[in-house]
């Protein structure tokens, strides 16, 4: 399923035929069915899927915190199924892994729990120290180190569990829903310190979310997880703008708000269009509008400014007039728009 | 209103039963710590799930904690006597109270440690940390607060049983108490004990919940 452009950079990790059964009193459930992924040394991988669809299973089986029932994990060409716990933990050291609700020692203050990893690792208590601090330092709370966390916000505290999950020098970091707790300001400013600790200190990063637009801010390659089956993987780009399956679909298009709006309309020929490299300042619906000269319905928008690039996605219900739709569908494209029909959008 | 004799017999046994108290609370700690903390460990969603163990230590903490003290005090003489060589008085009242505040302490210690979240011990482990690691560097700090409140419920509930203890010549103010207000109706001397029992309880309470509160760090100061 991975393409062929980064067979040359080394695999991190590689999920091979995954599955997780759970047995409760009465019942097995199956959370995870025969999962096959690589992610590679560098990528930011964003794992997305609806609640429930196995997606927090799924990071816990990459450090073994569960253990699959069936198929195996490699990290770094090694089998984690063929060691013990002291060779475990020792490999758990390498991957970092921070959480939505942080989980800092609460009793510890902040630079306590930026050691907590390298009393672990048995790290000499200046060295350690020396090291806490520059970590602090490089998620912006060194002025911060005495203070406990219950004196800070959720943005601070998942920076200190960022810092405490980077203690130990990991080449992975595991994000599980790292965001989910932040108010939108706080996960871009999260999701940017991400971003940077990737490409300053080269760690491959899994990011567990159910957000589009958390993937879409910093993913390079997305893998969509649904009812436990691994729908769709690629880099982002690309399954963002051609979606195959039903489950990357309904994740691109979730949004309740235009339901009750869609039954009183009556055309039903509806496009998704994706913005990608359009500038922002050019008013592509507008001049589409005034150049057909007819109008249309937007079902759907979700786009947003990025360095001058218009990012995101459009639904438009296009009018009942063939022509006129036809004639619209070609002036996106001859603006380079990726144009997809949508057929079973509106009822 | 009292004798010299007598002022200086209540502070004596004032201090004979701060004795029996805090010796069998923390020789009853020595034993009832490890067990709350295997209790926790060998739980089903514990740390390293152990059935038997814990179903072994299960049964041993109910059962002890099903006996009357008083029964218990009887019933314990013979071990009493062969560890202290005698069945009374203020050194040898320390087995039963220890013997009855171990499976107790042990259940206020699995219940606090219980406490901790779940998802701080999940941290740890995905940083590597061992079992020991995670004891000693997170369930007992974590849940600190929570200890020093139960060695206050514990040092409290003891000081009630060593009371109990003197009807049977167990020494301290509980004996006073039934020697004076009991055989010889000298009701005064038996108020003076009392009233010196619920100061050391208000003393105990106080100087515990101020210690809890000084070293939690969750409260935004």
């Amino acid at each position: 399923m991975e393409t062929d452009n980064n067979a040359m950079s080394e695999v991190m990790i590689r999920i091979e035929g995954l599955s997780k059964t759970f047995r409760t009193k009465d019942a097995e459930v199956e959370a995870l069915k025969d999962i096959n992924l690589d992610i590679h040394a560098g990528e930011i991988y964003g794992i997305i899927g609806m609640s429930g669809a196995g997606k927090s299973t799924l990071v816990r089986c990459l450090n073994y915190l569960e253990r699959p029932t069936k198929g195996n994990v490699y990290v770094e060409g090694k089998n984690l199924a063929d060691m013990d716990e002291r060779e475990l933990r020792s490999t758990r050291k390498r991957i970092g892994m921070i959480f939505q609700h942080f989980n800092l020692l609460m009793q510890r203050s902040v630079l306590g729990n930026v050691l907590f990893p390298l009393e672990i690792g048995k790290v000499p208590g200046e060295q350690a120290k020396k090291k806490a601090m520059e970590l602090l330092g490089l998620v912006g709370l060194s002025d911060k180190a005495g203070v406990y966390p219950a004196q800070l916000s959720g943005g601070q505290m998942q920076r200190v569990a960022i810092a405490r999950a980077l203690a130990a020098d990991p080449k992975i970091l595991l994000c599980d829903e790292a965001t989910s707790a932040l108010d939108p300001a706080t996960t871009k400013s999260i999701l940017e310190l991400l971003s940077r600790i990737n490409k300053e200190l080269g760690i491959t990063i899994v990011i567990i979310t159910h957000s589009m637009s958390v993937v879409e801010e910093v993913c390079t390659h997305v893998a969509i997880i649904d009812g436990g089956v691994l729908a769709e993987t690629g880099e982002v780009k690309e399954v963002f703008a051609h979606p195959r399956t039903d489950a990357a679909k309904r994740l691109f298009m979730e949004s309740g708000a235009h339901e009750g709006l869609v039954t009183e309309l009556k055309g039903k020929h509806c496009i998704r269009i994706v913005f990608t490299k359009n500038s922002s300042f050019e008013p592509v619906i507008a001049n589409m509008v005034l150049s057909v000269g007819t109008p249309v319905n937007i079902l759907l928008a979700d786009t947003k400014d990025i360095g001058g690039i218009a990012h995101g996605q459009m639904v438009l219900q296009l009018p009942e007039d063939e022509e006129k739709a036809q004639a619209m569908v070609e002036y996106l494209k001859t603006r380079k728009l990726d144009v997809e029909e949508l057929t079973d959008y509106v009822q | 209103m009292f004798s010299e004799k007598i002022i200086s017999m209540l502070f004596e046994n004032t201090l004979i039963t701060l004795y029996m108290t805090v010796a069998s609370t923390l020789i009853a700690y020595v034993i009832g710590l490890p067990m709350g903390i295997l209790l926790v460990l060998s739980a089903k969603d514990g740390l390293r799930p152990n059935a038997v163990l814990y179903k072994a230590l299960d049964v041993i903490v109910n059962l002890l904690r099903s006996i009357p003290f008083l029964i218990l005090l009887v019933l314990v003489i013979p071990l009493t006597r062969a560890i202290v060589g005698k069945s009374y008085g203020p050194t040898a009242t320390i087995v039963p109270l220890t013997i009855a505040a171990a499976p107790f302490i042990a259940r206020l210690v699995e219940s606090s440690l219980r406490e901790v979240d779940p998802g701080v011990v999940e941290a740890a482990k995905s940083m590597g940390a061992d079992n020991f690691n995670i004891v000693t560097k997170v369930l007992i700090p974590e849940a600190r607060t929570a200890l020093i409140t139960d060695a206050t419920v514990a040092l409290v509930t003891i000081l009630g049983y060593s009371a109990m203890a003197g009807t049977v010549g167990g020494g301290g103010l509980g004996d006073i108490a039934i020697q004076y207000g009991y055989y010889r109706y000298q009701t005064d001397i038996m108020f003076a004990t009392v009233i010196l029992l619920v100061l050391l309880v208000q003393i105990l309470q106080w100087a515990g919940m101020r210690l809890a509160r000084a070293l939690d760090r969750r409260v935004r100061s």
